[in-house]
């Protein structure tokens, strides 16, 4: 069995999950493997969706004691399913959550392990994958050695595509409790509820913003194209109150999302790191020679005060974004 | 209170990455190595938590010769004991995970600091594994700690807020950007650092989960266009694109 941990969010099973649930269904079907959709919590409410993206099992372990999250409590969750159902393969999506109990799943199992992955494919009878390493300045393929392997995938890499299958639900045991860490308070700051490694549209700014409050221009054009509003560590380091969670980079997050649009930034490997997997690139910027044109797929050499809110009109008139 | 802090020693972030001969592994003789820059912050929790609460700091790294520099460096900022564990093994993070694990055996620490993050590899993952491996809580992605009573409290940076944890000691903590500002080693602690004893110890046979099995570099983009004439036909220009040409909008 390939087993995908898969994490919900008001109800309805999250975007990266369900990106990594799709990926692996192709795999189950090339490998001619049973494809199981694990979830974990207090109630696991909309884990049926599951069965609408390629789960022919979904299994549920519910349980009072899975209300907070807790990194030890999920992985001992998570192992006990992979070893009750005999699951040789086991993904996550590399979100916050996901990063957090793979590897110490992995661990607990003594199998291999390779976060971040950006391609996946079954090579006699196990996992083989491709992930960015070096900040995305090579890619490292890496193969297992262990009967198990676990793998988050990158999210807004793989499409989540409809594929019904069955979706049979069956309820798995749950730890006893008494876990050594557990989650007591949610605070809420940074981007609220939008995540930016989720994001088709991503419209960031750099050191070229010039003032934090300048941002609502970049949140006018995201508004216009459906998008969201994302920064480069100059902007988010100029003490301009952008919260770390906006920062895209080798020290923020890694994002590949349908169209990035730089607005004064500059490029700087630290910020091509974080962005570099984008699949169109458009980058605006007063400096002809800045770096972030080698990588761009549309360039605008101009003021980006002057080219941003032009777009934003322009979009509006199209009517995108709705 | 015993502490340990695991150092990873990295290329330079600046690096421009080359692939050796045997089309795996980076080709190091260009490259400038660093401590790998999250485990900074995870280093200056230690010595902080030692000034403040009295803690005794002991620096690991797992490699060969060149990582007794940052296990200089680390002793330059103050640690009490730093130890290289002798190893050539890379890549692995449960290999790197289970070596440390049995480092730490025995030796009662009551705290394990390691960056979220080692910069190459980054597959982020070393600090749960030992966690799992050591039996002990985990606060991952940390940009804030407090530690009294056998216990700790840590804010860790989610995807989209910050999660607040709590758990007993022993703990395994990776440090994030924001947990504190790293100091830098001054004359006087560099000057004492060369007078200190790094000890080695041979690293604990471990057999390898995962092997890299090619290092390529990322095709690189096909070159761009661009756009003429004043902000708002240059506006236009690109809409027109992206609908027509990239199909993105």
């Amino acid at each position: 069995m390939i087993l995908v941990f898969c994490e919900t969010r008001d109800g309805r099973i999250r975007k990266p999950s369900l990106e990594a649930l799709s990926e692996a269904r192709r795999l189950a079907d090339e490998s001619g493997k049973v494809l199981g959709a694990l979830l974990v919590g207090a109630s696991c409410a909309g884990a049926e969706e599951a069965a609408q993206y390629g789960a022919d099992a979904i299994l549920k372990i519910e349980a009072p004691s899975l209300a907070a999250y807790s990194s030890d409590g999920y992985a001992q969750a998570v192992a006990d399913a992979v070893q009750a159902k005999g699951a040789t393969v086991l993904l996550a999506a590399a979100t916050s959550l996901g990063r957090d109990v793979a590897p110490r799943v992995a661990a607990r199992l003594g199998a291999g392990y390779a976060s971040d992955v950006t391609a996946l494919a079954m090579a006699d009878g196990r996992l083989q994958v491709s992930r960015p390493v070096y900040a995305g300045k090579a890619v490292a393929t890496t193969s297992f050695e262990t009967a198990i392997q676990v793998a988050t995938t990158r999210p807004n890499v793989f499409v989540a595509t409809p594929c019904a299958k069955a979706g049979a639900v069956e309820a798995l045991p749950a730890p006893a409790g008494g876990f050594l860490a557990v989650v007591k308070e949610i605070l809420a700051k940074g981007t609220g509820h939008v995540d930016i490694a989720e994001a088709d549209v991503i419209v960031a700014g750099g050191r070229g913003m010039k003032d934090g409050a300048n941002f609502k221009v970049l949140e006018e054009l995201a508004e216009a194209l459906g998008g969201v509003v994302g920064a480069s560590r100059a902007a988010v380091d100029a003490g301009w109150g952008l919260p770390h969670s906006m920062q895209i980079g080798q020290t923020g997050k890694v994002v590949s999302p349908t169209l990035y649009i730089a607005c004064g930034i500059s490029g700087a490997i630290q910020h091509v790191a974080g962005m570099s997997g984008s699949k169109v690139i458009v980058a605006i910027n007063k400096d002809p020679e800045a770096p972030i044109f080698k990588l761009a797929t549309y360039g605008i050499v101009g003021d980006l005060f002057e080219v941003v809110p032009e777009l934003t009109k322009a979009a509006k008139a199209m009517g995108l974004g709705k | 209170m015993k502490i340990l802090v695991a150092l990873k020693q990295v290329p330079d972030t600046e690096t421009k990455i080359k692939v050796a001969a045997d089309g795996k592994s980076l080709d190091g003789s260009d490259v400038k190595w660093i401590v790998s820059p999250y485990d900074e912050y995870a280093l200056e929790e230690a010595l902080r938590l030692r000034e403040s609460a009295g803690a005794e700091v002991t620096a690991v790294s797992v490699g060969g010769d060149k990582a007794k520099d940052v296990l200089r460096n680390a002793l330059a900022l103050g640690v009490d004991t730093a130890v290289l564990v002798r190893s050539e093994q890379t890549g692995d993070p449960l290999a790197i995970a289970r070596i440390l694990a049995a480092f730490a055996e025995g030796k009662g620490f009551d705290l394990v600091f390691l960056g979220n993050k080692g910069f190459g590899g980054d597959n982020a993952s070393v600090g749960p594994m030992l966690a799992e491996l050591m039996g002990v809580a985990q606060a991952n992605v940390v940009t804030r700690l407090e530690v009294a009573g056998g216990r700790f409290v840590a804010e860790r940076e989610g995807d989209t807020d910050s999660e607040v944890l709590e758990g007993s000691l022993p703990a395994v903590i990776t440090a994030q950007r924001g947990l504190n500002e790293p100091r830098y080693a001054n004359l006087k602690g560099i000057m004492a650092a060369k007078k200190k004893t790094i000890e080695e110890v041979e690293a604990a046979p471990v057999a390898l989960a995962v092997t890299t099995v090619s290092l390529d570099l990322p095709a690189s983009r096909p070159e761009g266009r661009k756009l003429e004439g004043d902000a708002a036909a240059q506006a236009a220009a690109l809409l027109g694109l992206l609908r027509d040409e990239a199909k993105v909008i």
